[in-house]
């Protein structure tokens, strides 16, 4: 969706203070208007002008892979536009670099406001999408948004839902061990709790006297694939699972970015203050559907977090129509660009397909036992 | 002599001290009981979790992409069956990753029958493992190839499965692991837990040193002209018993290969030897439908067929869903002692 498209489209009853559900029913969020509008003013201009920018690189990116992959110049796509509210802070305010004195992120396959939070190249993202041999994530073996980053703490991420959640608590146990606060931040989403790897999560987390400092994350989307909420839940919040094993939870509205950065804030402190493990349900939107499967389309029944807050920092006069038109080309011609690059790129040559089975190149072929 | 629980249980001290390993964990491997066999009592870094499989292999693979070393404990392989995918994914880290994140995690479950235990505890997994492409498999038949391949286990950057025949598990060898004490006694006496209250007790462990075993490379137990006899494991002790009885009654001469790693393997060892005897036969326990053994045996055919003397035979455990618990039911489904000597015979007598 471009500028003008995203400008244009539905409210969806935000100034309600409503989030549509995939069900299409409204339910009435946690946060009123009046309490987003107070939470503004604790977050500087200049940061809230960085979050809009940041969600804005995002969707561009996003919807960017999206055109590659109907050009036919990729297989797949799956990702997270609509999640930019709620992926960009946790970017921000990761503690970031290499190895166990930064923050781990384990993420699943709706994370590119994250990384792109955290300073990814677009261009990487899109070598990704495109299966270029100078894809850093993967080397043109996985699909888009699969990154992997080493060098900020990016675990790989896996097609397998879920099992992010048990993976983060070694990374957690090794943070602890150091001794440095560092946290381990684990994301997925709502329909994907319902594996045994969440259970494992909450209980391996918060065994007395052996809390793990982690933060975990399900960015409620209300959808899993096909199947909405109500066909896959009995709880009335997700949340209410992390509270029965006393880890601290709460719910926010992840189309609301300011509300969302407060609340990750708040919790990563607290973790890294107590060592303990800190819970937050994310409410977000899914703003074009499960993957290229289902035909990867802008759905107008959703909010759309980048239109609801571009609207608010121009009614607070942090910036003009002009400034965010010029965010969206300016990213634009950027993606565009960084897709004729790698277009030119090379792929992965067929021999390659031995390389890293073992560490150091090792021998793996029994061929050649 | 050590037996294999003790000789498992001073690899991980050894590791403790001077690899790095900083975890040892699963179900009752910690104090009081120190696992279920005994083989991690007494260590510094052992530790109870949940029962919980799949916790287990994750947080092992959290602590490696950290970059420590750990070993986990599935307590008995029947159980490892739901985290399938979890070592799927351990295993193609690397492979996923272009070569970007390392897994260096030992993972050691007790296999096989020959306890009398019934339809969960006597599975093997060695020919599945041999499916899960990144690990290196390993299954020792002695305490000392225990210690000397554990070690290498550990230090190995890939994820490495260390398989225990649980059968073997209070089995002595003959030969010491250095520094171990010469009195078993003594060794009993410095490193296993007392019967009771054991809340002040601490192991007086021996200066043990290091010995390592290659992951890769297998062992020939026996030298022989007549036959290649390949097993791991439990059978391995058998087959060599076979050779020695058939030797020595029949004047038969059998060459016995312990694997010892089922991935990689040592192909050379086992051409070398086939190429000089003409004929083979592989036993191990788990079932023998898509048995590791026979891509063995496939390999064997495509690349030694016109030195074969006789058709390569695998004698494995019957295709069937369990190990019932009836000494009956179970002597019938893994292989027995009786028929692994029947044919050898046969293969013996056919003549090409």
């Amino acid at each position: 969706m471009s500028y003008s498209k995203s400008m244009s489209a539905k409210s969806d009853g935000k100034k309600k203070g409503l989030v549509k559900i995939a069900n299409k029913k409204q339910v009435q969020t946690k946060s009123k208007d009046t309490a987003k509008s107070d939470s503004l003013a604790q977050i500087p201009d200049k940061t809230l002008i960085q979050i809009l920018d940041l969600m804005i690189k995002s969707r561009v990116l996003e919807e960017r892979l999206i055109k590659i992959y109907r050009a036919g110049e990729s297989y797949f796509w799956i990702g997270g536009p609509g999640e930019e509210a709620w992926g960009v802070p946790i970017g921000m305010l990761a503690r970031k670099g290499e190895g166990p004195k930064y923050d781990f992120l384990h993420l699943h396959y709706r994370c590119t406001p994250t990384l792109i939070a955290m300073g990814m190249d677009m261009k990487d993202s899109i070598r990704l999408m495109m299966n270029r041999v100078t894809d850093p994530s993967t080397g043109g073996r996985n699909f888009s948004n699969h990154y992997c980053f080493p060098k900020m703490n990016i675990a790989p991420v896996t097609s397998p839902i879920e099992v992010q959640y048990g993976i983060a608590l070694g990374t957690a146990h090794a943070q602890k061990r150091l001794g440095d606060n560092a946290i381990s931040i684990v994301t997925g989403g709502d329909a994907g709790t319902a594996e045994g790897d969440f259970a494992s999560c909450l209980i391996w987390a918060s065994r007395k006297g052996n809390e793990l400092p982690m933060l975990i994350t399900v960015q409620n989307n209300y959808w899993g694939i096909s199947t909405s909420y109500e066909g896959q839940h009995g709880e009335s919040a997700i949340a209410d699972r992390a509270r029965g094993f006393n880890i601290r939870a709460r719910v926010v509205n992840g189309n609301d970015p300011v509300e969302s950065y407060i609340a990750l804030k708040e919790e990563m402190d607290y973790i890294r203050r107590t060592g303990k493990p800190s819970f937050i349900e994310s409410k977000v939107s899914r703003l074009y559907g499960h993957s290229s499967a289902s035909g990867a389309n802008f759905v107008g029944n959703e909010e759309d977090c980048i239109k609801s807050f571009s609207e608010k920092l121009i009614s607070r006069k942090l910036v003009t129509e002009k400034d965010i038109k010029r965010m969206w080309e300016t990213y634009e011609a950027e993606a565009l660009k960084a897709t004729e690059d790698a277009r030119a790129e090379g792929v992965p040559a067929a021999e390659s397909i031995w390389d890293h089975v073992y560490a150091n190149n090792e021998n793996s072929d029994w061929r050649k036992f | 002599m050590a037996n294999m629980a003790q000789a498992i249980r001073l690899a991980l001290h050894y590791s403790e001290k001077n690899l790095q390993l900083k975890d040892v964990f699963g179900q009752d491997a910690g104090a009081p009981l120190g696992g279920v066999f005994t083989a991690t009592q007494g260590l510094k870094t052992s530790w109870n979790t949940p029962l919980d499989e799949r916790g287990i292999i994750s947080m092992a693979m959290g602590i490696a992409m950290a970059g420590d070393r750990c070993v986990a404990e599935i307590q008995f392989c029947d159980y490892i069956f739901n985290t399938i995918d979890l070592l799927k994914i351990a295993g193609n880290t690397l492979w996923c990753t272009n070569g970007q994140y390392q897994l260096p995690m030992t993972v050691m479950t007790p296999v096989g029958a020959g306890i009398r235990g019934s339809v969960y505890h006597s599975h093997s997994f060695d020919s599945w493992a041999s499916r899960i492409q990144g690990w290196k498999v390993v299954m020792p038949s002695t305490p000392l190839d225990a210690y000397g391949l554990l070690l290498s286990a550990i230090k190995d950057p890939n994820p490495v499965l260390f398989l225990k025949p649980k059968a073997l598990m209070r089995v002595r060898g003959d030969e010491l692991i250095p520094g171990e004490p010469a009195d078993e006694k003594e060794l009993k006496a410095r490193i296993d837990a007392p019967i009771g209250d054991r809340s002040k007790w601490k192991p007086e462990w021996p200066g043990v040193q290091d010995y390592w075993i290659e992951i890769g490379k297998g062992k020939i137990t026996r030298h022989g002209e007549q036959i290649t006899l390949v097993s791991w494991g439990r059978h391995l002790l058998l087959a060599n018993e076979i050779a020695d009885e058939l030797k020595q009654h029949d004047g038969i001469s059998v060459e016995v290969i312990d694997l010892r790693s089922i991935y990689p393997y040592d192909w050379e060892m086992i051409k070398s030897s086939v190429a000089k005897t003409g004929r083979l036969l592989i036993v191990n326990e788990d079932t023998e439908v898509t048995n590791f053994g026979e891509h063995l045996i496939y390999r064997v055919v495509q690349e030694l067929f016109y030195e074969l003397l006789a058709r390569p035979r695998l004698i494995a455990g019957k295709n069937v869903p369990g190990i019932g618990l009836h000494p009956n039911l179970e002597d019938a489904t893994v292989p027995q002692k009786s028929e692994i000597k029947s044919a050898i015979l046969e293969i013996i007598r056919e003549v090409p």
